[in-house]
């Protein structure tokens, strides 16, 4: 916390004493909004009573709802809302002593508040109401107790589903960097390859499936092949187009320099087409979601989606749902790192481009 | 061998050069850019060349730094002819074209990277970036730097390779008025310590005569050489000096008349 304070405040410094008319102007609405270190930050009894008002009060809701479900169905759920209020009053009575908890909870508490005030809604409907059809739409309570009955072969599946995603990620990536590159540098290479690229590229991987089946070895590493597929269309074009687009003025430049091939290649046009590739590297990645699930539900006997199929063959809905949640969670953890792993490498961007 | 570098390598001769671009309204017939310029700069000479915009200026200066090829006409440095950018021609634009994904210091570095000499002068990074005034900004990337400094990053970038020619394409156009007085002075400086020779282009006739040997006035469609003009006047030299003004009045003069007469010929 303290590092990064320092770091922004060493940037400001090079800003201001460059360009001081513009700079401030900028800077100056950014900073008391964002830094932790204003003194006059409290939070407001609004604000930090919210999370656990709410869940008391969907609590107290289901309680109400639930008197006829036998009580080991919503055990755990109630449990877990305990556990809600235990952790905001803990958090509410180490706020005062440390900033960077209160710029986090300022921000958090009405996404939580509003996913908790969701959850008594989807309780309400469901096991209070009746309002939709079981086994299809059950409450949250029972998707609770499916996720924790079924941990182990949730987790095996998430397991699963993370080294087959991996596999395949990288390995379009892979592919679709050199290819990106090549086609993007050569215009002999883009002549001949951009065609392939614009025919085959669009057909979505999944369509692919039938003859994957009849060709390959092996499930896993036929589905490997088709996420890998999916990835390597939308990465090779950004690629190929971000390397194409290198501003002219940037290889002048370095050929003026003295650069030879693999200067200008490696350390100028690649460089400069780092954020078009990590669009790719996104687009990609969705791709990459979508056939992995759709791979695992038809021939691959294992993750996520493998996961889902089975349960649904069971008309265990909560247990769909519960799948469902650890995708939601494991995908979007995946997409975090990759933003991570973006804003390190585009550090060199930050203040230029927003996106 | 080492008298030739000294002497001969760093001299610039232009003989009938020429060079068409395709029309912009009509891609089947070309435009003539530069006709049959001839300029030679001795060693160690600041030449500088303005003329209205479009006269080719930049073009010619591209020719030197081997980034295009002439239609006809030879261009040698020394008696060496030139076929492709070398480290030895640096070259400066108006825009500073840092290489915004790296550093202040590892901008300055690029040309021994790219030549492999990074481990034997490194030192020189630093000698450099304290010439130019800028160790402080070593790790800073260009988006944080002014104008100015991102074109002394740039001029420290060219000066690297210790270049026998440096190119100047308007570098301090896109300055502000006291940025560029100062920074003509930097110039100045660093050519007198390292007796370069400089082929300075601008459209600052102020400019032109507060730092060159030599002016060469071009005008255009197509570009040509219509005048050169020796200055004579001792440095450092006084931007108010009744000389420094009779020269400025002569240049606008010239200039004015060349444009209002291409302007006839037009209608």
């Amino acid at each position: 916390m303290l590092q990064s304070a320092q770091d922004d405040s060493g940037g400001e410094e090079v800003s201001q004493s460059t360009a001081p008319a513009q700079i401030p102007v900028e800077a100056q609405p950014e900073i008391p909004a964002t830094s932790p270190f204003n003194p006059a930050s409290t939070l407001r009894w609004r604000t930090l009573l919210a999370v656990p008002m709410a869940a008391f009060v969907v609590l107290a809701i289901h309680f109400f709802i639930s008197k006829k479900e036998p009580p080991i169905e919503t055990h755990s759920y109630a449990l877990l809302f305990l556990e809600f209020i235990g952790v905001s009053f803990v958090l509410l009575t180490l706020q005062p002593f440390w900033a960077g908890l209160r710029h986090w909870m300022r921000h958090m508490c009405p996404i939580f508040t509003g996913a908790i005030l969701l959850l008594g809604a989807w309780d309400v409907v469901t096991s209070g109401l009746r309002l939709l059809p079981l086994p299809y739409f059950p409450g949250p309570a029972a998707v609770l107790r499916s996720l924790i009955n079924d941990r182990v072969l949730l987790l095996d599946s998430t397991w699963h589903s993370l080294l087959l995603l991996l596999s395949g990620y990288t390995l379009g990536v892979i592919a679709g960097l050199i290819s990106g590159i090549c086609i993007g540098w050569s215009s002999p290479v883009r002549y001949w390859g951009m065609p392939v690229l614009k025919v085959v590229g669009p057909i979505p991987a999944t369509a692919w499936i039938p003859l994957a089946m009849v060709v390959s070895p092996s499930a896993i590493f036929s589905a490997a092949a088709l996420i890998a597929l999916a990835v390597w269309f939308p990465v090779t074009m950004l690629t190929a187009s971000g390397i194409s687009n290198t501003r002219a003025s940037y290889l002048d430049v370095a050929r003026t320099l003295g650069a030879g091939r693999a200067y200008l290649i490696f350390r100028v046009a690649i460089p400069a087409a780092i954020p078009s590739i990590f669009i790719g590297l996104f687009m990609g990645l969705g791709a990459s979601f979508l056939t992995l699930v759709v791979a695992e539900s038809v021939g691959v006997k294992s993750g996520l989606g493998w996961y889902v199929s089975w349960a649904q063959g069971w008309a265990e809905y909560g247990k769909v749902y519960a799948a469902l949640i650890i995708m939601a969670a494991f995908f979007s953890t995946i997409m975090t790192l990759l933003f991570k792993v973006r804003d390190r490498v585009l550090v060199w961007q930050k203040g230029v481009i927003k996106w | 061998m080492v008298a030739m570098a000294e002497t001969e390598a760093s001299s610039v001769r232009l003989r009938e050069v020429s060079k068409t671009f395709p029309a912009p309204d009509d891609p089947s017939t070309r435009r003539l850019v530069l006709d049959a310029i001839s300029l030679s700069l001795a060693p160690g000479e600041l030449v500088a060349v303005v003329g209205p915009s479009g006269c080719g200026k930049s073009t010619l200066l591209r020719l030197v730094a081997g980034l295009d090829y002439p239609d006809s006409g030879e261009l040698l440095i020394g008696s060496v002819p030139i076929t492709c950018p070398s480290a030895e021609r640096g070259l400066v634009f108006q825009d500073p074209n840092l290489f915004p994904w790296l550093t202040v210091r590892r901008n300055i570095q690029a040309g021994l990277v790219a030549r492999g000499l990074l481990r034997e002068k490194r030192h020189e990074v630093e000698d450099l970036m304290r010439l130019v005034g800028l160790e402080v900004f070593a790790n800073a990337y260009p988006h944080h730097l002014s104008g100015g400094m991102a074109q002394r990053v740039a001029l420290a970038r060219a000066l690297i390779n210790h270049p026998t020619v440096l190119l100047l394409d308007e570098p301090l156009g896109a300055l502000d008025a006291f940025t560029r007085m100062r920074m003509q002075d930097e110039v100045l400086h660093l050519w007198q310590a390292r007796r370069t020779t400089i082929l300075l282009v601008t459209h600052d006739i102020d400019e032109a005569i507060y730092m060159s040997d030599r002016i060469v006035i071009m005008t255009q469609r197509p570009g040509k050489i219509e005048r050169t003009i020796s200055i004579t006047l001792d440095r450092p030299r006084d931007r108010s000096d009744a000389e420094f003004l009779r020269l400025r009045g002569d240049i606008l003069e010239f200039l004015h008349f060349a444009g209002g007469a291409t302007a006839e010929q037009r209608t």
